[in-house]
């Protein structure tokens, strides 16, 4: 092979093919990052000269009870977005391609996972308006249920009081995330030769026992980039919390990268929102990296 | 679920279990598409006959207004035509750079490709908070800010990242029968990967097409701050600034979101068909 390249003119040939995205890059991704940490040290409007004032910044971010509020509204929104979805889906993956699909038709299951993903297309905002109407306190769908349904002593501001505001967003996120496992899961089913499912039946084997010993076992790799994909959109999550609830009431929606924007265009402190932004980027390439060594780690073991 | 669920179904029990499954089924994918229906209940109604009725009665007449009214307040044609603008130079853009970069990394096997596979695996990462301030600054500086071109610029360098992630260990098994056809031809480098990189993986190309144009049609964040200038905004933007305003009724707001959510549908339903195309030609070869 090498000797085929060498006849073709050599490597360094393909080094111009690079020079369009590399310049791309740097001017959008390199420049743009490296600026943002020597912001995030710095006292800035955004006008003017940034003052330098060292780690001030992330001193004051320790002692800041939203930025903390946010670390924590985010443990409920990974809940909601990585470990709630990826059971369920692993459940629903299971029943549609292993009984709906063998039992009642391929087309079957292929309609419930369609049916199931469909929230995932839907633009942010879109999903942020049509929840927020659902959620309204007075002129929402979901109390006016309630109360035909004579449950309307169960209704509640359900975006806008801070007891129930984390968690209206959290069965959002559900919502939304739901379909992502599902379709994974299923392709990842396919790969599961029906052999092994023939043995496992020989051995009298139920249906709890082949899902859990072959099939999760089988589907690991899908089952690995679910949970690193979605744990870090949750991370990222903005859009929904802008269009529902802005991070309120109080800080009781509070997210790290809506912190960050608020600072940015709201509040003028470049400064303190650089370095938000920095903290909330380190923790996402430390957590993908402490993933990506279990998965390696996890792929020696059984090879 | 017990071990009942697996037996055949020539066995009794199997018509009872599968009505059930099915049944279970149907009740909660039912309610995950509510929100569909009772936006598409409400999107035709009059206010007056909403505030009768209710969000769940049947609208006692199909009612266009609140749609044509939503139309002509936001100018919806304007915005859809921008966010198809955006969307598919993006999406053009991000897989010409996607497929620049792969070659030379997949195909090329360039020294240091694995370093430069970690940078692009690490630029898809970054959340847009950390690039915006810096790059919201220079836009200014440059006279991009408020265009649709920097958002264009912006967009196609975070989508060819994934893209070039994704193609680069497509290239890497590109047939080298191929290459050394193409090279024996005495085909340059550009000439191979015009006449056949690019065709050979077209399917995956096209999917990756699809994914960057849905992807940019979605996008919130770096619209809602490069651009300021109502004739400039993209539908998902028009339609969160509407919702921002107090005095929009109700069924505006329904009609409003079935217009947000009829293109998304549109794009899922031809998305499914290159998807599938993508992956079966994938098969073939």
């Amino acid at each position: 092979m090498a000797n085929t390249r060498s006849r073709q003119g050599g490597k360094s040939g393909y080094l111009l093919f690079l020079l369009p995205g590399v310049l791309l890059f740097t001017a959008v991704i390199v420049i743009p990052l490296l600026m943002n940490i020597g912001i995030s040290f710095t006292r800035w409007q955004g006008i003017g000269n940034p003052q330098w004032i060292g780690l001030e910044n992330y001193d004051r971010l320790i002692h800041d009870a939203n930025f903390w509020a946010s670390f924590r509204n985010i443990i409920y929104i990974i809940v909601a977005m990585v470990i709630i979805p990826t059971l369920i889906g692993l459940f629903l993956a299971a029943v549609l391609f292993d009984y709906v699909g063998k039992k009642i038709g391929p087309g079957a299951a292929s309609a419930f996972r369609s049916g199931l993903y469909l929230p995932q297309v839907l633009p942010v905002a879109v999903t942020g308006i049509v929840w927020g109407w659902l959620l309204n306190s007075s002129t929402g769908v979901f109390n006016s249920i309630l109360e035909k349904i004579g449950l309307g002593f169960l209704a509640q501001n359900w975006l806008g009081d801070p007891k129930w505001a984390l968690w209206s967003v959290m069965f959002v996120m559900v919502w939304v995330q739901l379909g992502y496992p599902v379709v994974m899961f299923m392709s990842g089913l396919q790969r599961v030769d029906p052999e092994l499912y023939e043995a496992a039946d020989l051995d009298g084997a139920g249906w709890w026992q082949k899902f859990t010993r072959i099939a999760i076992h089988l589907i690991k790799p899908e089952i690995y980039v679910v949970l690193v994909t979605t744990t870090i959109s949750a991370l990222k999550i903005f859009g929904q919390i802008f269009v529902l609830t802005r991070g309120g009431p109080g800080n009781s929606t509070l997210v790290p990268s809506y912190f960050a924007w608020q600072n940015f265009f709201e509040k003028f402190n470049a400064g303190y929102g650089a370095a938000i932004s920095t903290v909330l980027t380190l923790i996402i390439i430390v957590l993908t990296y402490v993933f990506l060594r279990i998965q390696t780690a996890d792929e020696r073991r059984e090879a | 679920m017990t071990s009942s669920e697996t037996v055949k179904p020539a066995k009794p029990g199997g018509l009872a279990t599968k009505t059930l499954v099915l049944t279970g089924l149907t009740i909660f994918t039912g309610l995950v598409l509510a929100p569909f229906l009772v936006v598409l209940l409400n999107a035709f109604k009059s206010s007056e006959d909403y505030s009768q009725g209710g969000p769940l009665s049947l609208p006692s007449a199909i009612y266009f207004q609140g749609m044509i009214d939503f139309w002509n307040r936001v100018e919806f044609g304007e915005k859809l035509w921008n966010s198809f603008l955006i969307s598919a130079s993006v999406a053009v853009l991000a897989v010409i750079i996607s497929v620049l970069n792969a070659y030379a990394i997949g195909i090329g096997r360039l020294r240091g490709r694995t370093a430069f596979l970690m940078f692009f695996l690490l630029a898809n990462l970054l959340p847009q908070e950390a690039l915006v301030y810096p790059l919201y600054y220079l836009s200014k500086q440059f006279d991009l800010y408020n265009t649709r071109l920097v958002v264009i610029i912006i967009l196609t360098a975070i989508q060819a990242a994934f893209g070039t992630y994704l193609l680069s260990s497509v290239f890497r098994d590109f047939p080298p029968s191929l290459l050394e056809a193409a090279a024996l031809d005495g085909a340059g480098k550009l000439r191979t990967l015009i006449r056949v990189v690019v065709p050979t993986s077209w399917p995956t190309l096209s999917v990756l097409f699809t994914f960057f144009f849905i992807w940019t049609w979605n996008e919130f964040f770096l619209p809602l701050i490069f651009l300021i200038d109502n004739d400039l905004q993209t539908v998902p933007l028009a339609l969160a600034v509407l919702q921002g305003q107090r005095e929009v009724d109700i069924t505006t707001t329904a009609a409003s979101a079935l217009l947000g959510i009829v293109p998304a549908v549109l794009f899922f339903l031809i998305f499914q068909r290159t998807l599938t195309r993508g992956v079966m030609s994938g098969a073939v070869k």
